[in-house]
């Protein structure tokens, strides 16, 4: 059957996989012919989502990827590449009189730092191949900021950077680089927020002409990417928001 | 855990409001200077000072200090 949009024969790293957008996209990729990678810290969450895997041939290994250690192992772990979604994350919220080094840096650390080393690490190790695509998860939190959401911006901001230099630098190997920059979904990360009242997450859904997003909404977008039928689109920062930030 | 010092902090929240303003029973939502964002301060405080989680809508059901110190306290 014709299908641009085919996984079949790629194989495919997912980083936060254990649930979530990771999880989904894991999934959804699979359904598309794609074997997986899959990689989190939580040993039985991350099980739930490999016996949720369509067909053969996958492989599950736990990290933690904030140490370089955990980094340096996955990278090794893995076998040639033909894509890698970075979704491993997490959310913070801190006004800006009670930010501590301590919470700047561990926000940085997994959102930021870890992406970038396991770029780093898979590229020494040779596993991403010719024609690669690598995606990785951002924010409109990167440009669309709110009180409290300044190391979590940050964070995203200097990602977005990121993924910028690895598609210049990457091109010449047709290896893509893209962003993509969901606004809210329904995830487990929202319960981090747990500052938030049940009243204001209702009102600020509302501001979403579509509402909130699904996390099988990003991973539709994640499979266009990994497809060869995007194999023109590199650098990109893909927003995805339901229309939130329109007016 | 002492009232006294939980107005302190409550008011060191605050940059414009005087803090002889503040006591128990003060209706900290009347003052000119209470915003969303200060409620984001006063819940970042409670976990620095007390560890303790409040929530926004905690500070929707209060009205006066004693009301959030309350809550505070009976998290401890």
């Amino acid at each position: 059957m014709y299908n641009p949009f085919s996984l079949q024969g790629k194989t495919i790293l997912i980083t936060g996989a254990s649930s979530g957008i990771g999880r989904a996209t894991a999934i959804e990729c699979s359904k598309m012919g794609a074997t997986l990678i899959i990689t989190g810290r939580n040993k039985e969450r991350l099980q739930e989502t490999f016996m949720q895997l369509e067909g053969e041939g996958h492989q599950q290994i736990t990290g933690d990827l904030t140490t370089e250690e955990a980094i340096k192992e996955i990278a090794a772990f893995c076998p040639a590449l033909q894509g890698v979604l970075f979704c491993a994350g997490i959310g913070d919220y801190t006004v800006t009189k009670f930010i501590t080094s301590e919470k700047l840096l561990n926000v940085l650390h997994v959102n930021l730092i870890s992406p970038v080393l396991l770029t780093r690490y898979l590229l020494t190790n040779k596993k991403i191949q010719k024609g690669a695509s690598l995606v990785y998860i951002s924010s409109t939190g990167a440009t669309h900021l709110a009180p409290g959401l300044g190391i979590y911006g940050a964070s995203k901001g200097g990602l977005n950077s990121m993924v910028k230099a690895f598609a210049i630098e990457l091109a010449s190997r047709n290896i893509r680089a893209n962003a993509i920059m969901p606004s809210m979904v329904k995830t487990e990360l929202l319960g981090t927020l747990d500052t938030i009242s049940a009243e204001d997450w209702e009102k600020d859904e509302a501001k979403y002409p579509l509402g909130y997003g699904k996390p099988s909404d990003i991973a539709y977008a994640a499979i266009y990417l990994f497809s060869d039928a995007s194999k023109w689109i590199t650098g990109t920062e893909l927003q995805m928001d339901g229309g939130r930030n329109l007016q | 855990m002492d009232i006294t010092t939980f107005i302190t902090n409550f008011a060191n929240q605050f940059d414009d409001t005087d803090a002889s303003e503040f006591t128990a029973n003060t209706k900290f939502k009347e003052l000119d200077e209470w915003s969303s964002l200060t409620a984001l301060t006063i819940i970042a405080m409670v976990d620095e000072e007390y560890n303790v989680k409040i929530k926004g809508d905690d500070i929707r059901a209060s009205q006066t200090i004693q009301n959030v110190f309350d809550i505070v306290k009976s998290r401890l």
